[in-house]
């Protein structure tokens, strides 16, 4: 449900790092969401996936955390893949033209198994 | 619109208070009959601007005070929401809120974009009492349906 506070599990999987946001990702929960990306990117591990399945809201500073993560993933050579994005969520990185820019999959067992 | 607001609250400006703001604008805009994909940005819209109150305008200092009003259209005619959000904080140049380069790919500056995208209108004036004043105007497009996606 909207208006939830933001929890995130971390799974480092060894060759990949599992992040999965739950609730929503707004401008009191970036910072937070923010220091578990970080987290992931210095694990060095070659793809870190991000499983947007559960996030039910997000705006421009939520997006912004994942604009990041990717710019850190290209630097550290690895791929950044979202999960799961929701209509609501999708409908945000439409309007901000970043829905081409991520690499995303349906499910995290496509984003896990390639 | 010079008639008194339907509905106008004062709230702090806490990031706390957003999910609130955002949960009552969703509520009229739902009532007033906005399609689902409407009242979700219309709330984004609203969102955004108030996060960019929060960050920008009061360099995030938690407790100073943002209003917002609300002023429905016309009944019986399509759903149409007027919203004005004022605050106190520093007053700059409304030509020199502008949204970044969508090309360029890099984190922030999407709200104002976010904003002007969603909205039918989205006006910035400087408050003569001091502070911002933000206008935003949003009517529901001919061709969508109840529940549909809107066609912003």
């Amino acid at each position: 449900m909207a208006g939830q506070p933001l929890q995130v599990n971390f799974d480092d999987r060894g060759t990949m790092v599992v992040v999965t946001p739950m609730g929503e990702i707004s401008y009191s929960e970036a910072t937070s969401f923010r220091a578990v990306l970080k987290r992931a990117s210095d694990l060095n591990r070659p793809r870190i996936i991000i499983d947007l399945s559960r996030v039910d809201d997000m705006n421009s500073p939520g997006v912004a955390t994942l604009v990041e993560a990717l710019q850190n993933a290209r630097r550290n050579r690895a791929r950044l893949i979202l999960v799961g994005i929701t209509q609501r969520v999708l409908a945000i990185f439409q309007i901000a033209r970043l829905h081409t820019v991520f690499e995303t999959r349906d499910t995290l067992e496509a984003a896990a198994g390639e | 619109m010079s008639e008194a607001p339907h509905i106008r609250i004062e709230m702090l400006s806490n990031p706390l208070y957003l999910a609130g703001a955002r949960e009552l604008i969703s509520g009229v805009c739902r009532r007033l009959g906005f399609t689902e994909m409407c009242t979700s940005q219309i709330a984004l819209a609203v969102d955004e601007a108030l996060c960019n109150v929060m960050r920008h305008g009061y360099d995030k200092l938690t407790d100073r005070p943002i209003w917002v009003s609300l002023w429905p259209g016309p009944q019986g005619g399509k759903p149409e929401i007027q919203i004005v959000i004022e605050d106190e904080a520093r007053q700059i140049d409304p030509a020199d809120i502008k949204g970044r380069d969508l090309d360029d790919v890099k984190p922030g500056g999407l709200g104002v974009h976010i904003i002007r995208e969603v909205m039918d209108a989205a006006v910035y004036e400087k408050r003569p009492g001091g502070g911002m004043k933000l206008t935003m105007v949003k009517k529901q497009p001919e061709h969508d349906k109840p529940g549909g996606e809107c066609k912003c």
